[in-house]
């Protein structure tokens, strides 16, 4: 029987995370930010009914970038970890921290165990509520490999994300309304030589304001009018 | 608590309730005979009735053990989803658990799948829920919902009966259930109007729930004292909105002026 070959853990995590990267790169990217009215989540999506971002709980939502089978499985597990927890629970014990974390240790024992690595990066978003005390929007953003980084003010995900940020640092400020933070979301995304269509984005908000379920898709005739007024 | 992951083939799909009892968090039902005589609390008296933007469904507030008033403002009107609503009779324990999974139900089901059920299908979930409590029911614990809710597909109000079993029955006009059901939808039977408009028709199932309570002892009434009175809502093409307090004491108000004036303002059955 032959021996295989050695490979170096280090060369290892590297190829893996190479590989996942390179899955990651070639779908388009998806910002988040923090605006008055809450959360604002826009992707660069053609499809009309493949959904990158969807509704998770009643302040919180997710994103995913990279392989649509992939995300979409986490996105049903956290669907369902979510509604366990608030049927066992209480409604406002289901918190984005819990599941970022879980989120992160599967994704770091896939990446650690299994052949082949996701190829996914994902988000978790929660709105803070109005006049809760200490309270903060968060956005939670989960590598590949399980890394966790907690974002304040926005977070990028995708293959560009670098060159994106670097825009949206450059543009976001504080308090902006629904129709500018969309154009400064849409502006980061689409970058200096190309502009985006409503038809060829995915946007959602989480509404601070909303009486339970904050999630909601805002439509392509609302989206272009909302470009429209934004500039 | 870690991601609930399931393998292909053994993945419980959209369905909430056998997510559930995969993972543990609902206990089984009560196996072995239990004393049927064990006084359960009880909810009583719910209608629903179509009207011209939808429908709108009210409940008494009242829960009884026995011969006595437990609770007096129980609810037993609930929101199922935003075009939805359900209201429970019977023993008020496994109502309420049952709607929060049937409330839970929905909401899981559009959020894995994307998109809302039919009202034809949240019916039918509604339907197996009751079927499944079928043996609880057997040991005394009867749980009979009425489902209402604005057919977004088609633009109007429909509603929905049951019965113990999980039997199913769509209703034209109007639905009603518990101990109060047979007074009060005689009385929505008799002032029912086919297109009738919204403040017709909250008047006419406020006055269905008072001559209920006026006959069943285990329906409860308007509270003036307490400010307790029935849940109340309508359910449109705008979604599930609950009918205010205040709304209900003034057209309360108005009935019992309106009945005092038909007795001509004398006191009948006492000393005069």
């Amino acid at each position: 029987m032959t021996a295989p070959f050695y490979v170096s853990p280090e060369q290892l995590m590297k190829d893996r995370a190479d590989y996942a990267r390179k899955g990651i790169a070639r779908g388009r990217s998806l910002v988040a930010l923090v605006y008055e009215g809450g959360v604002l989540l826009c992707a660069e999506n053609p499809s009309r009914t493949l959904r990158k971002v969807s509704e998770i709980y009643d302040r919180i939502a997710f994103a995913g970038v990279g392989k649509y089978n992939e995300f979409d499985q986490l996105r049903i597990a956290g669907v369902r970890a979510a509604d366990l927890k608030g049927f066992s629970f209480s409604r406002e014990d289901v918190d984005a921290r819990t599941l970022a974390n879980q989120y992160a240790q599967m994704l770091g024992q896939v990446f650690t165990h299994e052949m082949k690595p996701m190829e996914v990066e994902i988000l978790v978003a929660e709105v803070a509520r109005p006049g809760a005390t200490g309270a903060v929007d968060q956005l939670f953003h989960i590598r590949y490999d399980g890394t966790l980084v907690d974002q304040v003010d926005f977070s990028v995900l995708g293959g560009e994300a670098e060159a994106i940020s670097e825009r949206l640092g450059a543009t976001w400020s504080a308090g902006l309304a629904l129709g500018s933070a969309l154009g400064v979301a849409v502006r980061a995304l689409a970058g200096d030589d190309r502009s985006l269509a409503a038809e060829e984005l995915e946007v959602a908000v989480l509404d601070r304001d909303a009486a339970r379920r904050c999630f909601r898709r805002v439509d392509d005739p609302e989206v272009a009018s909302l470009l429209a007024e934004a500039g | 608590m870690v991601l609930p992951v399931f393998q292909p083939g053994d993945d419980p799909g959209p369905d909430f309730a056998s997510l559930a009892r995969r993972v543990g968090v609902v206990p089984p039902h009560p196996e072995p005979a239990v004393a049927t005589s064990i006084e359960v609390t009880h909810g009583t008296t719910c209608v629903a009735v179509r009207f011209a933007d939808g429908v709108v469904m009210a409940g008494d507030r009242r829960a009884t053990s026995g011969n006595l008033i437990s609770h007096r403002h129980i609810e037993k009107v609930f929101p199922a989803d935003r075009h939805s609503g359900v209201a429970i009779a019977g023993a008020a324990g496994p109502a309420v658990e049952m709607v929060r999974m049937f409330q839970l139900q929905l909401e899981h089901y559009e959020k894995v799948e994307g998109a809302p059920l039919s009202l034809e299908g949240k019916a039918n979930q509604l339907s197996q829920m009751v079927r499944n409590h079928l043996p609880a029911a057997m040991q005394g614990f009867v749980v009979v919902p009425i489902f209402a809710g604005f057919d977004t597909a088609r633009g109007l109000g429909r509603l929905y009966q049951y019965d113990a079993t999980g039997g199913r029955y769509e209703e034209l006009d109007f639905a009603s259930t518990g101990s109060g059901s047979l007074q009060a939808s005689t009385v929505v039977k008799l002032g029912y109007r086919p297109g009738a408009g919204r403040d017709a028709t909250v008047d006419l199932v406020l006055r269905a729930l008072f001559e209920a309570a006026d006959e069943d002892s285990a329906t409860g009434g308007p509270d003036l004292i307490r400010n307790i009175f029935p849940v109340v809502a309508t359910i449109t093409a705008e979604g599930f909105t609950r009918v205010g307090d205040e709304e209900l004491r003034s057209r309360f108000e108005s009935i019992v002026d309106g009945l005092r004036a038909d007795r001509g303002g004398v006191e009948g059955g006492g000393v005069s």
